[in-house]
């Protein structure tokens, strides 16, 4: 054994061994600090994220609120609406590919587009691969049915039901309902504490937008556990894991009731038929209630609320935009318009307030009236005229005369009185608040300028004044009932989906506008007077039947070259705003109307044949209905 | 020889508390294998994983076999063999190179003999503490050395972690590195050489870190300093680890109710990861039974190297105690966030032939400097 022989000396080691205890100790004792933290102190917190990794969570669809008119017809409900889905990983390119194609009826461009894209997810791998890539959106019924009857042929595709929003009437009333948008990243951003995923889609602009919270209900969810493995005891561990909240039953949104007369917005339509540009509001004077609402040129709210899929979406909105129509825009509240001479009833009530206005005294119109530099025209030659015919034949000298002895900020005044200048509350869409100028506007907006001109052309609502479509219709509602301004109203109830009303909104007044029934006569007798009178200026398009009383207007605009259009179309921009307000029946009135053809040019030629087919088609709406309710009293007592 | 008589007389005593500890270890590491691969049961992509636990218990037995006869043989044996063993040792690694390996997740480390295939990198480790040994053992001097002396030992490891290295397998290469400075760390250095050694570990790294490392491993790395930045992917694994072990908290989940083992979000958890498996079904308390069990496993083997009565067997213990020891802590730092994630094994509880049998001649080295104190 003497290879075994000892010949070296330990004694060397003998006192660093010491220090390989330490560093195994220091080893295992920051090992244990950290299972400490980790295990005793942080434990919970790393239950939880163990408990988010094993539970998952299916979240259940819930059903938007229907939208209907007055009268209950839908006009905004929710239509099966079906995707077809792909898992790349899963789809054979060679069988499976071709097949779905053919079946899927996709045009040759679509096909290989589609392939592409999911030849390239498939290339990639990934995660990506395993998730559900959407092929194509609201495919139709037949191809849904091809699908399922060759499932068991196509592995890796998915059928995948997304209920779209529908609009039965389509474009009308398109922009009071509103419409639905894709969710982006800024909303979701801005909503927290709404629960809306990427996907979803939510009320655009309108009762949609406005009534979201309502339309839109809770969704639920359902807990599970998610099976890595094939394991029988897996489903123990769901007992032990998932609890009592396993699930939670979606809240459908709630129905609202508009309103609206689908009808007589159909009938505004017709009636404007012929025009390119304007809009139609018609009010019940008694509650402030807006029964029509039509803005055109209109929006198809179907395509945008993206039933065709996000590309039709697009390029709707591509179109709508690069329209000089402006298609979304909200002509009844959103836009702000000089209100010409329908303005001056309420530039006549501020006269005989003030005392400035006998209106027994003539006022001689030669086809204007020279105030300091400028001359100021008239439509005509009126010849003596008092207010009774002013307002018949739409003298503006008359109104001039009143303009060079009163004060602009009195005009305004009774302006903001009956609403004007002010956003009228109907809380749907953005609101023009138009414009009642005053002395201190003008001193600010020309730097202290101030000219008696511009009195003169307030009082024949020209100038800087400016109105929306709305706010006229209440003014004249406010005329017509006495003075009772109201505050409009288009959301008339919220029901549960069974029909049970959760609340309901009664007509609220805004303001009770003082006027002395007197004078209030001259001016309702002056604006019957504009249809019956053989001078009136709606005279000519009268149609026998229809009792109506209001005021024609043509609205100057503003000289403004529109770079970048066509000749005709500048002509078209440069032409005068036709208009007509008024309330009909003339006597002990039910609803006031105001149409404004954009650009139409005359008003008595333009926006009274509009005014009168509307008021004709309401008296037979309302004829009929009462027929009916007669047949039904008929029946039932029987 | 009346030495050998003495030996004779009392015989070569079976060292009881090495015995009882690696009984111990080896039982609970094999109860948790059963667990931890018990989530592949039914799960036909790994199919093959779902039994493993009994091909394990046939590496132990076969580790325990070698390890028995290694006990039996007098390690002093071993210094004449041990060149011939690490020159075997490296053929085996550069045959890597030659056959190409076989290739799992990019890695070539295995080599494959018919049915049987084994990391020539794994059972490298033993023979470079054998050789570094046999080094120390030839190196009698006593007065303090200089760096220039311990060039032999880091070149004796420095050969197989390149070859490592290139595989490429960062954790093993690390191994080699560690129980090199543990083996040297017993013997007398100048302390201007321990500054300056230290000086070029740290340069040496920052150069490993911007020429030697793969891609991927620096991704490694750097998503340890962060991991919930790349939580996506490189991270992943050790924030699922760490979730693990928190989940397990005081007590635990219990035995085969973890649910990141039992779901399958803990990555290898039969290779890498079987320590957070333990700690999620044996909590914190679970956890300081096993760290007082390697703990105690680390510090007997500097308690053999301090009995043995030769430099050879004082070196190869605390070569043959590093590796298990290094394996242990870095498997578990790794494992609860306090490391980056390397594929290090925990001795006796990673399922793998190569690392049961790696571990087995370690221990039955260290059973046979034992015996003969």
């Amino acid at each position: 054994m003497a290879i075994l022989v000892q010949r070296s000396d330990v004694g060397e080691f003998r006192r660093r061994y010491r220090w390989l205890v330490l560093v195994v100790l220091v080893a295992f004792f920051a090992c244990a600090v950290r299972l400490f933290v980790l295990q005793v102190l942080q434990g919970d917190l790393h239950d939880a994220e163990a408990r988010k990794n094993i539970i998952g969570e299916t979240r259940l669809a819930t059903t938007r609120g229907v939208i209907r008119d007055a009268f209950g017809r839908v006009l905004a409900a929710n239509r099966p609406s079906y995707n077809v889905h792909v898992v790349p990983q899963l789809v054979d390119m060679k069988t499976t590919w071709p097949r779905l194609v053919e079946l899927m009826e996709l045009t040759d461009a679509d096909a290989s587009a589609l392939r592409e894209k999911v030849s390239a997810i498939i290339e990639r791998g990934g995660a990506r691969a395993e998730q559900q890539t959407l092929l194509q959106m609201d495919v139709s019924r037949d191809v849904v049915a091809a699908i399922e009857t060759y499932r068991s042929e196509l592995p890796g595709v998915r059928v995948v039901p997304a209920p779209v929003r529908s609009y039965p009437y389509g474009t009308l009333g398109a922009h009071m309902i509103g419409y639905m948008r894709e969710v982006d990243a800024e909303t979701l951003a801005e909503h927290p504490e709404v629960d809306y995923r990427a996907g979803d889609r939510f009320g655009a602009v309108g009762v949609e937008r406005r009534w979201e919270s309502y339309l839109r209900g809770q969704r639920g969810f359902r807990r599970f556990i998610r099976k890595k493995t094939k394991r029988e005891r897996i489903e123990d561990l769901e007992e032990r894991y998932l609890g009592e909240d396993r699930q939670q039953d979606p809240a459908p949104g709630r129905d609202i009731s508009l309103t609206l007369d689908i009808d007589l917005v159909r009938s505004a339509e017709k009636a404007m038929r012929g025009h390119l540009a304007g809009a139609v509001v018609v009010i019940d004077i008694r509650t402030g209630r807006v029964l029509a609402a039509l803005s055109k040129p209109s929006f198809d709210p179907n395509i945008v609320s993206g039933g065709g899929g996000t590309a039709a979406v697009r390029e709707a909105f591509t179109r709508y935009y690069s329209d000089p129509l402006k298609p979304t825009l909200d002509r009844t509240i959103s836009a702000a318009y000089p209100p010409g001479s329908t303005y001056k009833p309420f530039s006549a009530l501020s006269g005989l307030e003030s005392g400035l206005i006998d209106p027994y005294q003539e006022v001689d119109c030669r086809g204007g009236l020279e105030y300091g530099k400028r001359y100021f025209r008239c439509t005509g030659v009126h010849k003596h005229v008092n207010l009774h015919e002013a307002i018949v034949q739409s003298c503006n000298t008359y109104f001039y005369d009143l303009g060079t002895r009163t004060n602009i900020d009195d005009l305004a005044q009774v302006g903001g009185r009956f609403g004007f200048g002010a956003k009228t509350g109907i809380g749907v869409n953005p609101e023009a608040r138009g414009r009642m100028p005053t002395r201190a506007w003008y001193t600010r907006r020309y730097r202290g300028a101030f000219r008696g001109g511009f009195t003169l052309l307030a009082a024949i609502g020209q100038g800087a004044t400016t109105v929306n479509v709305l706010q006229l219709a209440l003014a004249y509602s406010a005329l017509a009932n006495g003075g009772t301004l109201y505050r409009p109203q288009i959301v008339r109830s919220i029901e549960t989906s069974d029909g049970t009303v959760v609340q309901d909104f009664p007509p609220r007044v805004r303001r009770l506008v003082e006027i002395d029934p007197q004078r209030l006569g001259i001016l309702t007798r002056g604006l019957a007077g504009v249809v019956t009178d053989r001078t009136g200026t709606a005279h000519a398009e009268w149609i026998e039947g229809v009792d109506l009383a209001g005021k024609t207007g043509t609205a100057q605009v503003s000289q403004v070259v529109h770079k970048g259009l066509e000749q005709t179309d500048i002509q078209y921009f440069n032409r005068d705003h036709a208009w007509f307000s008024g309330y009909a029946p003339s006597i002990s009135p039910e609803i006031a109307v105001v149409v404004l053809v954009e650009h139409g040019g005359g008003g008595g030629k333009n926006a009274v044949p509009v005014a009168m087919q509307v008021v004709r088609d309401w008296q037979k709406l309302k004829a009929e209905r009462l027929q009916k309710r007669a047949e039904r009293i008929q029946k039932e007592t029987d | 020889m009346a030495r050998e008589k003495v030996s004779f007389r009392s015989g070569p005593q079976v060292d009881m508390t090495l015995l009882l500890v690696v009984v111990l270890i080896t039982s609970i590491g094999l109860v948790n294998l059963y667990s931890a691969t018990s989530a592949y049961v039914g799960a036909s992509r790994h199919a093959a994983l779902a039994d493993v636990y009994v091909t394990q218990i046939y590496w132990i037995v076969i580790g325990f076999l070698v390890a028995m006869l290694l006990a039996a043989i007098d390690y002093r044996h071993l210094e004449r063999v041990a060149p011939v063993l690490y020159v075997g040792g490296l053929l085996s690694l550069a045959l890597l190179f030659v056959v190409g390996g076989e290739g799992i997740r990019g890695a070539n480390r295995w080599l494959k003999l018919g049915s049987f295939s084994f990391q020539p990198s794994d059972t490298m480790k033993p023979l470079v503490a054998l050789m570094i040994a046999r080094h120390i053992q030839n190196d009698s001097r006593t007065d303090a050395r200089g760096l220039l002396d311990l060039v032999v030992p880091f070149v004796i490891s420095g050969i197989p972690m390149v070859a490592v290295m290139l595989q490429p397998d960062l954790g093993t290469s690390l191994i080699y590195l560690f129980t090199t400075i543990s083996m040297v760390g017993i013997l007398r250095i100048r302390g201007t050489s321990v500054l300056l050694g230290l000086a070029l570990t740290f340069g040496g790294g920052w150069a490993m870190w911007l020429f030697g490392l793969k891609e991927y491993q620096r991704a490694r790395i750097t998503s340890f300093m962060n991991p919930r930045a790349d939580a996506d992917d490189t991270g992943w694994h050790a924030l699922q680890s760490q979730t693990a072990i928190g989940n397990g908290g005081l007590t635990g989940e219990g035995f085969m109710q973890g649910t990141q083992n039992q779901f399958g979000f803990l990555p290898d958890q039969h290779s890498d990861f079987p320590f957070s498996v333990f700690a999620e079904e044996f909590g914190f308390v679970g956890c300081m039974v096993l760290l007082a069990l390697y703990c105690f496993l680390s510090i007997w083997c500097i308690h053999i190297a301090s009995q043995a009565k030769d430099r050879f067997g004082a070196a190869l213990a605390i070569g043959c105690g590093s590796i298990i020891f290094w394996h242990a802590a870095c498997n578990m730092g790794m494992s609860m966030g306090l490391l980056p994630v390397v594929g290090i094994t925990l001795p006796l509880f990673s399922y793998g032939g190569s690392s049961v049998l790696t571990m087995m001649v370690c221990l039955g080295i260290m059973m046979s400097i034992s015996m003969r104190r």
